[in-house]
Order: structure tokens, then C-alpha cells, then sequence
């Protein structure tokens, strides 16, 4: 791991991740430690049901965690006003847009929220965030569409857009890839890695594409039954940790190509 | 980004003035229109024609652009914080409360005896009544919506209350006269006539306050578009600005039922038809328009009431549903798609 630490950007000391109710407290996974440096692409995988969503939750804090703390800028993101996480962390959740009835640029431009005033006037500044934004994912001739007019992957793009438009310096995204073509998959995950390298933001996203989050994350964070990982992805295919992934009567990891292949 | 409404918002505005003097100069007494214009601006030399426009038909003019509009505005703010295309004004158990607190009234004034029941059953008590019952019950939607964080399980809870309040009301009806039942009936149907100057300056002031309130909630309102988790993504104080939005809705809902019965279908139907006509959800435009269409129409829907040159004044909750529901049906075969 990478010992730089004033490049950590967020930070997990501990944390203890599921859901509690009054009587009964259920733990999905404990003792995560991990740090996250700026203008990385991280990818978080793992198998369907070990809580990926359930950590990304605690990250954006949706949802809060059993115990130990998650750090942003080594501020305890529990102890962070809800504005002022605003403007360190945006978000890209997997849940369907409840109204498609606006156009793509008053989309993007709910993400000046936490800068405008009252009444949500945008600046002139607000405008060159946004059409900044519709440059850097390359949608600016969608602008004036209204979003029940997109297909799933522009879709995503727009979301990407909002989220970068918010201005922060970190942007997590459940699933991007969901719904995806093979090739809109790549193309957003290659986007994501584009976007670290132009503007130093640092992403997080979780994924069920392994071999592309290999090939274009600089950090993946691997959660198995027992223990979350977070290393380089070369090296974690040097300690064998995907190969105990998933069940291996079905698929196998091939740690020469660094990509899963089904058992003849 | 506004300018591209402010064509049809023009339009919008002169079709409310022309739908205000209409209204103003139809009645059971025709006055000929030169002289409703005279009696407006005080040049008019007819006294019993000055006291029909200023004491009646103007008031009841106003009455309705704040009915109209105040209930459309609520509909508006609880179909955006419920997601629910079906949500009114009503349906945090507003209505149900006015009319339980109506209820006791005129139903339960039995109990309460002769001289006393006389007393009770003036309009005030009507008002006081109503605005009490939709405050109490909404007080209980309130407190029980700072536990609850799921949105949906409010709206659940809000149609609760309303079935136990009309429950209430079934049972005091079962035991009243057939004179109490009447007079119950006859404020179900609305009313938007019999405002005095003075009533109507409390109307305006509770009502102003809930506007006020909802035009500090439009940046929320659009943030909330995005959904619970993205609204609170972008800073926005959830429960604060539930609260705000739930408590605004209140306001001007409660007091328009007070005043003028629980009117039905405005609420619901105003919003769909401004989204459709302006194809947006931005509340920036939405808001200002709703308050328009809310107006016009229930100017248009109060002119056909009264019936002009009669003495026939119909149903108010009837006419409303009568031309809404076609137009609204309308728009939405013709649009095939339904603006959310």
C-alpha cells in the first residue's frame, strides 16, 4: 500500500459495517481498514450479497456504521454537516430517476445545489461548472433533451455529468456498469479513469466487471466472506485473492490474462 | 432558463384578469359591464350595484383565485415530496380533520343542548372548527412523520387518520337529525360566497404565509426530484424540509377548507395539467404556474356555478370535478404520457 499519507483522502479505522434494529444488530462485514488516495480509480468487488452496496452506503453516509469511523480529509464524515459532505462527496446510486421529466441540463444543474442560493439561481460560474461537466463526459449535445428521452447508457452519462458537477473531490458510484452493453461498460469505466486523470478527483465505484475494473482501477477493494482487501490490483492476483472470489466448481481466474473463465 | 416561459406566463396572467372580470360582472343581478368597471374604481353612482360588486361578488372573486390557487400549490408540494401522481392536497388527512371538526359541530351540537347548540352553529364556529380539526390532525401526521423516515409510510399513515376521522363522522351522522345531516351536507359541497372583508384578511394572511413558505421550499422541492438518497447527497435537511413543505401544505389547505369547504379535485388535478401544458418539473416554473392555472380555473368553475342571471348557485365540488376531470382525461389521452 501506498504510505503517502497526506494524499489520503478517505480513510475506514475500524469500521464495522450492517443493520441494526432495536433487538438485533447484524454484521455484514468488520475490521475494514482502508485508505483511499486522491485521483485513484478505485473499483469494490466482491460477490452478489457480501455488501458492497451495505459499505457504500456507510461511505455516503446513508446509512450509519456499527463501529469504527470513516475519515474524509480526516474528518469524521459522522460529525460532518450534511452540506459540508455536499460539497467533499457525490454520489451515483443504482435506484431508478424518480422524475424523467426534466432536461438534461437542469439535471446536471441540481448538482450546484450546495453552492446556489435559496432559490437554486445558478452564477455564472454554476454555468461553467456545468458546461465544463457536459464537456468532460462528452454530452453537450444533449443538453436541451429531456431524460425520458435517453437510452440507458446516456442515461448514465448524465448522472456522471451531475455528480461532477457538484464539485467534489470525491464521486462514489453503486453499479455504474448495470444495464450496460459490453461496450457502454467499458466506456464508462474507461471514463471514470479518464475523469481521475483530468481532474484529480478521486472515484469509487463498485462493479461486477472484475477483468475491466483490473485492467483500468489503480485500487481495488476485494470483499470476501472473512476480510475486505485494498491493494494494487497486480499485486492482489499475486496473493491469489481472486481465485478465492466465487465457489470454484464453475469459474476459475486466470491469473496470466487477469480474467475469470468458465470450468470445462 | 426562464425566458422561454415568460411568453406563456404573459398569457397566463391576462387570461386571470379577463377570467376576474368575468367572473366579477356575472351574478344573479346583471349590471351592465361599464358600470362593474365604474364600481371597481368608484365612479360608479348606483349604490345597491357599488355594495353587490365591492361586498359580494369581489370577495368572492378573491376567494376563489386563493382557493384555486392555494390548493392547487398544495397539491403541487405533495405530489413532488410523495412521488405520488395520485397525492393531493388531502391527503395527509387535512380535509378529514376540517371535516370531523365540522362534524362535531353541527352533528354532535345535540349533546350539547338547545341554547347552547344555537350559539355553537354560527360561521365562525364553522371556521374555528375546521382549522382546528385539520390542525390537530395534522399535528399527529407531523409528530408521527419526525419518526418515520420512509416518505411513503407518512402518506400510508395520513390516509389512516383520515379513515378513522371519517369513522367518527359516520357515526355522529347516524345519530343526528335529518336538519343537521343537511347542513353538514351543504358545507361538503363548498362555498366559496359569504367572505366579509374582514374574514377574508385572515384568509390572505394564513394563506400568504403558506406561500411564502413554499416558494423558501422550491430549491428542496427540485432536489427532492432526485429521490431521498440524492436530495440528501446534495445537503438538503430532509426533515427540515419535509417539515417545512408538510407544514405549508397545511396552512393553506386547512384554512381554504375552513373557509370554504373541503373542495375537492383542484389539488389533484391543477398540477398534472400545468405539468402537461408547460412539460416540465421544475418548480421554478411550476410553482408560479400552478398558482395561475389554479386561479383561472376555479374563476371559470365559480362563473358556471352561479349560474349567470339566475338565482340557482350550484355545488361548487360539483362544477370543479365536472369541467376538471374531462380536461384532465383530455390532456392525458391526447399527451398519451403522463408528465411526472
Amino acid at each position: 500500500m501506498i504510505n503517502n499519507k497526506s494524499n489520503t483522502i478517505l480513510k475506514t479505522h475500524q469500521l464495522s459495517i450492517g443493520y441494526k434494529t432495536k433487538k438485533v444488530e447484524t454484521t455484514i462485514a468488520s475490521h475494514i481498514n482502508f485508505q483511499l488516495q486522491k485521483g485513484e480509480l478505485i473499483g469494490l468487488v466482491g460477490a452478489n450479497g457480501i455488501g458492497k452496496s451495505t459499505l457504500l452506503r456507510t461511505l455516503i453516509k446513508v446509512q450509519p456504521p456499527l463501529s469504527g469511523t470513516v475519515e474524509i480529509n480526516n474528518e469524521d464524515i459522522e460529525s460532518t454537516s450534511t452540506l459540508e459532505l455536499a460539497k467533499q462527496l457525490s454520489i451515483v446510486l443504482t435506484e431508478p430517476l424518480l422524475s424523467k421529466n426534466l432536461s438534461v441540463f437542469e439535471l446536471i444543474a441540481l448538482g450546484r445545489h450546495p453552492y446556489t442560493n435559496w432559490v437554486g439561481n445558478l452564477s455564472e460560474n454554476d454555468l461553467s461548472v456545468i458546461n465544463n461537466a457536459l464537456q468532460l463526459v462528452n454530452i453537450s449535445e444533449l443538453k436541451d433533451k429531456k431524460c425520458y428521452e435517453l437510452s440507458d447508457g446516456q442515461l448514465q452519462k448524465v448522472m456522471i455529468a451531475r455528480a461532477l458537477a457538484q464539485d467534489t473531490t470525491i464521486i462514489v458510484l453503486d453499479e455504474p456498469t448495470t444495464h450496460l452493453d459490453m461496450y457502454h461498460k467499458a466506456y464508462i469505466l474507461k471514463l471514470l479513469q479518464k475523469l481521475t486523470k483530468e481532474t484529480g478527483k478521486t472515484i469509487l465505484f463498485s462493479s461486477h466487471e472484475i477483468d475491466l475494473a483490473i485492467q483500468l482501477c489503480d485500487t481495488m477493494i476485494v470483499m470476501q466472506k472473512d476480510k475486505v482487501v485494498c491493494d494494487q490490483p497486480c499485486r492482489l492476483i499475486e496473493t491469489g485473492v481472486f481465485e478465492t472470489l466465487f465457489p470454484k466448481d464453475l469459474i476459475s481466474f486466470d491469473d496470466k490474462t487477469g480474467s475469470f473463465r468458465v470450468s470445462k | 432558463m426562464k425566458t422561454n416561459y415568460t411568453y406563456s406566463f404573459i398569457i397566463l396572467i391576462v387570461i386571470l384578469l379577463f377570467c376576474f372580470v368575468l367572473n366579477i360582472s356575472l351574478g344573479s343581478v346583471s349590471i351592465p359591464f361599464s358600470e362593474v368597471i365604474g364600481c371597481l374604481f368608484g365612479t360608479t353612482d348606483n349604490n345597491t350595484w357599488q355594495i353587490i360588486i365591492t361586498d359580494f361578488r369581489l370577495p368572492k372573486a378573491i376567494t376563489a383565485i386563493l382557493v384555486g390557487s392555494g390548493l392547487g400549490i398544495s397539491g403541487l408540494l405533495m405530489q413532488t415530496l410523495f412521488r405520488n401522481p395520485l397525492a393531493g392536497p388531502f391527503v395527509l388527512g387535512i380535509s378529514s380533520g376540517a371535516s370531523l371538526g365540522v362534524a362535531i359541530v353541527i352533528l354532535g351540537s345535540g349533546l350539547f343542548g338547545g341554547l347552547f347548540a344555537s350559539i355553537l352553529i354560527s360561521k365562525w364556529s364553522i371556521v374555528i372548527a375546521a382549522s382546528l380539526g385539520s390542525f390537530l390532525v395534522l399535528l399527529a401526521v407531523l409528530a408521527v412523520s419526525s419518526k418515520v423516515r420512509d416518505t411513503m409510510a407518512i402518506l400510508i399513515i395520513g390516509l389512516m387518520f383520515g379513515s378513522i376521522t371519517a369513522a367518527i363522522v359516520s357515526v355522529l351522522s347516524y345519530f343526528s337529525t335529518a336538519e343537521q345531516l343537511q347542513q353538514y351536507v351543504f358545507w361538503g359541497f363548498g362555498s366559496l360566497s359569504n367572505l366579509s372583508w374582514e374574514e377574508l384578511l385572515i384568509f390572505i394572511g394564513i394563506y400568504g404565509l403558506g406561500i411564502v413558505l413554499s416558494i423558501f421550499s422550491i430549491k428542496g422541492l427540485n432536489a427532492f426530484l432526485l429521490g431521498d438518497n440524492y436530495a440528501k447527497s446534495l445537503g438538503l435537511n430532509l426533515l427540515q424540509s419535509r417539515f417545512i413543505i408538510i407544514f405549508a401544505t397545511s396552512l393553506i389547505a386547512g384554512t381554504i377548507t375552513a373557509f370554504a369547504g373541503p373542495i375537492a379535485f383542484i389539488g389533484l388535478a391543477i398540477p398534472h395539467l400545468t405539468r402537461q401544458i408547460f412539460r416540465t418539473s421544475n418548480h421554478k416554473v411550476l410553482l408560479p404556474a400552478v398558482f395561475l392555472f389554479g386561479a383561472i380555473i376555479m374563476l371559470i368553475c365559480d362563473s358556471i356555478a352561479q349560474v349567470p342571471h339566475s338565482d340557482y348557485t350550484l355545488p361548487i365540488n360539483a362544477i370543479t370535478a365536472l369541467i376538471g376531470a374531462p380536461v384532465v382525461i383530455w390532456l392525458l389521452v391526447k399527451q398519451r404520457k403522463m408528465m411526472f
